[in-house]
């Protein structure tokens, strides 16, 4: 009797080490981590947690160049972030005295704000930078730290090399 | 309403104590960051987008985003009348550089940020056969891109087309949230460069953040809230014709 | 490369995600499971008729499920993490569980099938050949030698319970495909309960047509006789699945247009630009209704046997033409509209690449090399005197 199915029997033990097989590769090779807090490898959110800043926040910048904190606070541009116009400023808050700031090219950097453009909100300030300027740079009249023209104000927006401390 | 201030308050002591971890050269998630106690999600409002890109830049700049792929970008609207079901929407580059001037001044025009909506039943997770993308206990989207197959089953899941496959990593990626910058106090980058304060970071779990006292006085939207996914980005003052 | 883009899409949707390997995909376990379908036909419902395709059937099924794998791996972006789907399976993903589905039927249900019905032919060859053949036969007995009647009698009963489980199981392997996609709910061309059915019933049709062109052409390869009993059985059931498979799709069809919800625009613009010639031309009046009609006109007109057979052939060809038009539209095309429903892009389909169309069409012709080696490892006409298992009456000479 046991003959005649002595092939089905062999068959099963070659299942059966096949999944005793797979459930040791299984034990080896899935992360250690995984399932910790959900169907995924926790580990993962300590290395993309992990990844280096490359924008150090108005906070950081504020702390050292306070003039030009001083001279924002009394215009429209004090809720616009330094980064947003200087771009990413971390490896410069980092080591300030090695790595300098690049000076900005005011027609490309105010334009993208304030070229007029009808799906800007109409209170925006907007101008039409051909008719408006006529060609010259935009810092030529306006003081990018307090942008408008009637206030005088000192030039903060030229730093001198070694920064202010 | 300035949320600027408030939120600069919020956050400053925090920032500045992490900002010591990232300058030592350990920017590991900070001591007192714990992950239970957030529910991230973010506010955008619409009247206050000037559709400059600095965010679309800011976050190709952090988050080292390849040319032609975006974790987050901005549609300009243009809707004639009556017509909210039929708008023109462009996209010029994700609107990195800002827009051109535009000939339809007349109807409605205006711009709309967009980025991964940090949905809380999230189908992008849903359909990730294996586990490399999740909802963080704090409430983030992320992508374990150590074990992302690339299969490509969460691009076509998300409903918003806020994800793709890196060219470089042949993984999935999208927006984190600046995960590696709110664990440690900081806002991500496209809320910290918006000259406006277009773009805010928000804390759901947190009873002192501004949003909730924002959703009560203010009449909000998620995207395609049909698809039910639970969205967590929050547009304020967003058309009808926005898709 | 630059994509041209019509109207306005989420700048991430521009490229296509899924290529025309994952067309391939579905056309290729479609064929396993129509091909298995066809094979079941004989031994669970005892359609006499068609006993002379039984083995030739299994192999193909065989073939094509081997093979099925290969577009995926080629497609992913990293091929070598594919395991971890066994691994760490995500129960909620359709994809996931797939793999297990896969793995039951081409285990479970194919080799254990074919292992059985085969088991007398395998166990004589092992002691008839030599060298690797010998080794390579030797192996497949798994050390057991015995061919008793009543060993014999059990694989059989055996081999019947597991055709039993496997017809459910090859609708469920095909069906799963339907659902993989059925399920996306960003994607309204895709997003149907009717996704799995229509799947299943295409799946089906392709299948018979395939077995059905093999029979015809293994025949004029060995220059033997066709039964022609067996083909017109086989084509009368290629007619009554297609049929119920057009009604479906034609069902879905005028729901969408019927209703008209808000992706119907865009969608309907896309089907009378874009996907003209691959939906309208070539699945809907090349690949459908032409062989509906071809095969419709055999079972209503009496034309001589010669006629019939050419009729025959022409009506699977054109039937494997449009169900993998069919794949490619719902595969492509599902990709082609933006989920804005205010654009349209292109697929550039490349040539000589991974994913490309060269790498399709080899993927295409290697379940045919693969069933070519299974003919011979395991000829499904064999001259004994004694039927196999199987209950496969040997080819008439």
């Amino acid at each position: 009797m046991f003959k005649d199915i002595e092939h089905l029997v062999r068959l099963a033990a070659v299942l059966v080490i096949a999944l005793i097989a797979f459930a040791a590769i299984r034990v080896a090779v899935v992360p250690k981590t995984f399932g910790e807090y959900g169907h995924y490898r926790a580990a993962a959110l300590n290395d993309i947690a992990a990844r280096s800043i490359s924008f150090a926040g108005h906070d950081v910048c504020e702390g050292c160049h306070t003039d030009v904190v001083d001279q924002k606070k009394l215009g429209k541009h004090v809720v616009v972030p330094c980064e947003a116009c200087h771009g990413a400023q971390g490896r410069h808050a980092d080591d300030p005295a090695s790595v300098k700031p690049p000076k900005l090219d005011t027609a490309v950097v105010c334009s993208r704000c304030h070229e007029a453009n009808s799906a800007k909100p109409k209170s925006f300030p907007q101008v039409v930078t051909v008719d408006h300027a006529g060609g010259i740079a935009c810092d030529t009249c306006h003081q990018p730290h307090r942008p408008r023209i009637e206030d005088e104000a000192p030039n903060t927006a030229k730093v001198n090399p070694e920064g202010k401390r | 309403m300035d949320l600027t201030r408030r939120h600069l308050l919020l956050l400053l002591p925090s920032a500045a104590a992490a900002w010591n971890y990232v300058l030592a050269g350990t920017p590991e998630a900070a001591p007192n960051y714990r992950r239970t106690e957030h529910w991230w999600g973010m506010l955008i409002d619409i009247p206050k987008c000037i559709g400059c890109g600095s965010c679309v830049r800011a976050c190709a700049e952090e988050n080292d985003v390849p040319d032609g792929y975006f974790r987050t970008w901005i549609e300009r609207y243009h809707v004639a009348d009556w017509k909210i079901e039929r708008p023109q929407v462009e996209s010029p580059n994700g609107g990195k550089q800002g827009f051109p001037p535009n000939e339809n001044s007349e109807g409605k025009n205006f711009f709309v940020p967009k980025l991964c909506n940090h949905c809380e039943d999230s189908p992008c997770t849903q359909v990730c056969p294996v586990g490399a993308t999740f909802v963080s206990p704090d409430g983030v989207v992320l992508v374990d891109k150590s074990y992302c197959l690339g299969c490509r089953y969460c691009v076509q899941a998300c409903p918003y087309g806020c994800r793709f496959i890196n060219p470089n990593t042949n993984t999935a990626e999208k927006c984190t949230l600046c995960y590696h910058r709110i664990t440690k106090g900081l806002t991500t980058a496209c809320c910290e460069v918006c000259p406006t304060g277009a773009r805010q970071l928000a804390d759901l779990k947190n009873p002192k953040d501004p949003i909730h006292e924002f959703l009560r006085t203010h009449t909000v939207q998620v995207l395609k809230p049909h698809m039910a996914t639970g969205a967590k980005v929050f547009y304020d003052g967003m058309d009808g014709s926005v898709r | 490369m630059q994509i041209p883009v019509q109207g306005f899409m989420y700048p991430n949707e521009v490229e296509l995600q899924w290529s025309v390997l994952i067309v391939l995909y579905p056309f290729i376990t479609g064929l396993v499971a129509g091909a298995f379908i066809l094979a079941s036909l004989e031994r669970v419902f005892r359609v006499e008729a068609v006993k002379p395709t039984y083995r030739l059937a299994l192999l193909t099924a065989l073939a094509f499920l081997l093979v099925a794998p290969l577009p995926l791996q080629l497609h992913l972006g990293h091929p070598e993490r594919s395991f971890e789907m066994y691994l760490t399976p995500h129960r909620s993903s359709a994809m996931a569980m797939f793999g297990f589905v896969y793995l039951w039927y081409l285990m479970a249900v194919l080799l254990l099938e074919i292992w059985l019905d085969y088991r007398r032919d395998i166990v004589l060859k092992s002691k008839s050949s030599t060298g690797v053949a010998r080794v390579f036969y030797r192996l497949l007995t798994l050390g057991s030698e015995n061919i008793s009647t009543r060993s014999l009698r059990i694989d059989e009963q055996l081999g019947y319970m597991i055709t039993v489980v496997g017809i459910p199981s090859a609708f469920l392997l095909h069906g799963y495909v339907g659902f993989i996609f059925g399920s996306v709910k960003a994607n309204p061309w895709w997003s149907s309960p009717l996704m799995p059915i229509v799947f299943i019933f295409s799946a089906m049709v392709s299948g018979i047509a395939a077995v059905m062109l093999l029979y015809m052409g293994s025949a004029r390869l060995r220059r033997s006789a066709i039964d022609i009993r067996c083909l017109d059985k086989i084509a009368q059931y290629l007619f009554y699945t297609f049929v119920i498979d057009f009604s479906l799709e034609m069902l879905d069809l005028l729901q969408r247009i019927y209703e008209a919800d808000e992706s119907f625009r865009s969608l309907d613009f896309m089907v009378h630009t874009r996907l003209w010639t691959s939906q309208v031309i070539v699945q809907i009046l090349l690949g459908t209704v032409t062989p509906i009609t071809l095969l419709g006109l055999t079972q209503v007109l009496k034309f001589r046997d010669v006629v019939r057979k050419r009729l025959y052939a022409l009506a699977g060809c054109l039937t494997l033409v449009g169900i993998f038009a069919m794949r490619w539209n719902v595969v492509i095309g599902g990709q082609l509209f933006s989920k804005s429903f205010l654009g349209y892009t292109t697929y550039k389909m490349g040539f000589a690449t991974r994913e490309g169309l060269l790498t399709a069409i080899v993927l295409m012709l290697l379940p045919f090399v693969i069933l070519w080696v299974l003919v011979k490892l395991l000829p499904p006409w064999t001259d004994s005197s004694r039927p196999p298992a199987g209950g496969v009456a040997p080819a008439q000479i």
